[in-house]
């Protein structure tokens, strides 16, 4: 979804140039409560993983493909703010030196890719580890389901910002809902990505899952009862 | 209370280390090799833009001449091995820098030299 120069107006760019800056900014001080020894060589890890993954365009039919955007997957692992900064780093790097994405649309990148998609991920994720059994069995599935929504979701955002600083005049309902319908498909993909990754490392460390970090100290209290254990 | 459940998690545990390079190794696979076959059809912005009638707007990246632009090396002829070390050189740079970020971020042991 990365949004290339020239889609959107020199005011709109300014505007989310100047909102992913903030956002940054916040996630960095977040970040600190999310990071420690351990943690820290992670998250560096995990934007690398991403940045490796979005080179994988897979085919979603039509002549169309999509890539992982990774929010979610970043956000399940290595925590919310701290998935704000790995994405945020891969954007940046992949406009600088990749050409991939606008330099000018960088703000409205970081916006779409980095924070839209954490935000929408990590809150559907959550709610969903609040509502299923506190096992270490849910987190992928939820994650996959966080996943999976934060992608039409950015699709979404992006059509708002075409519709305030779009520089073509096109329909925006015919916008919205190829956006919406491709990238709800590309979701899919997303979802089976942040599946198997969050599945993976779940299966050796699940400590090491910042989503799984309530469910694991939970299941060690049912365990030490002794009566819960089948 | 902690100890017992340091043990039981040491017991099972991978070593981090494991993990981590476990981590480092799929990525540099996927962004060095299996990069090559990804699908080279337009993206769902992409895409959309094309059949919605403005792609035409996009204009021209600031940064189409650098040396990893779309992801291939300059002055590399084979696409494979272009394309594969633009990617690891990818890799490895977010590494650094996303890890060097964390780093540099993250809460000290210590604590006591904190600087924000």
């Amino acid at each position: 979804m990365h949004v290339p120069d020239g889609f959107l107006d020199a005011p709109t760019s300014i505007a989310t140039g100047a909102v992913a800056f903030v956002a940054v900014g916040v996630a960095l001080r977040g970040a600190r409560r999310e990071l420690d020894d351990k943690t820290a060589p992670l998250a560096g890890l995990v934007a690398a993983f991403v940045f490796a993954t979005q080179m994988i365009n897979f085919p979603v039919g039509a002549g169309t493909s999509g890539h992982l955007m990774g929010g979610a997957l970043a956000a399940v692992l290595v925590g919310p703010w701290t998935g704000v900064l790995c994405v945020s780093v891969v954007l940046i790097v992949q406009s600088l030196l990749f050409a991939d994405g606008g330099i000018t649309a960088l703000g409205t990148n970081i916006l779409l890719i980095a924070v839209a998609t954490v935000v929408v991920g990590w809150f559907v994720t959550r709610v969903l580890l609040k509502v299923l059994p506190k096992r270490v069995g849910m987190v992928a599935p939820a994650a996959a389901v966080g996943a999976f929504v934060s992608v039409p979701a950015a699709a979404l955002v992006f059509t708002g910002l075409y519709a305030v600083g779009g520089t073509a005049d096109i329909s925006l309902t015919t916008l919205a809902t190829a956006m919406l319908g491709w990238h709800t498909v590309i979701g899919l993909g997303e979802a089976a990505i942040t599946f198997l990754a969050v599945g993976a490392i779940l299966s050796v460390r699940p400590d090491l899952v910042y989503a799984a970090r309530g469910v694991i100290s939970e299941r060690d209290l049912v365990i030490k009862t002794k009566e819960a254990v089948a | 209370m902690s100890t017992e459940t340091k043990q039981t998690a040491t017991k099972r545990a991978v070593p981090f280390r494991w993990v981590a390079v476990g981590i480092a190794v799929v990525a540099l696979l996927l962004a060095g090799v299996v990069s090559y076959y990804a699908s080279a059809n337009p993206d769902g912005l992409e895409y959309v833009a094309g059949k919605t009638g403005f792609l035409d707007s996009a204009s021209e990246h600031g940064a189409a001449d650098g040396p990893l632009a779309d992801y291939s090396t300059k002055g590399v002829d084979d696409a494979r091995l272009s394309g594969g070390l633009a990617g690891v050189i990818g890799t490895v740079l977010v590494l650094v820098i996303a890890g060097g970020l964390a780093l540099v971020v993250r809460r000290r042991s210590t604590g006591s030299s904190d600087e924000a």
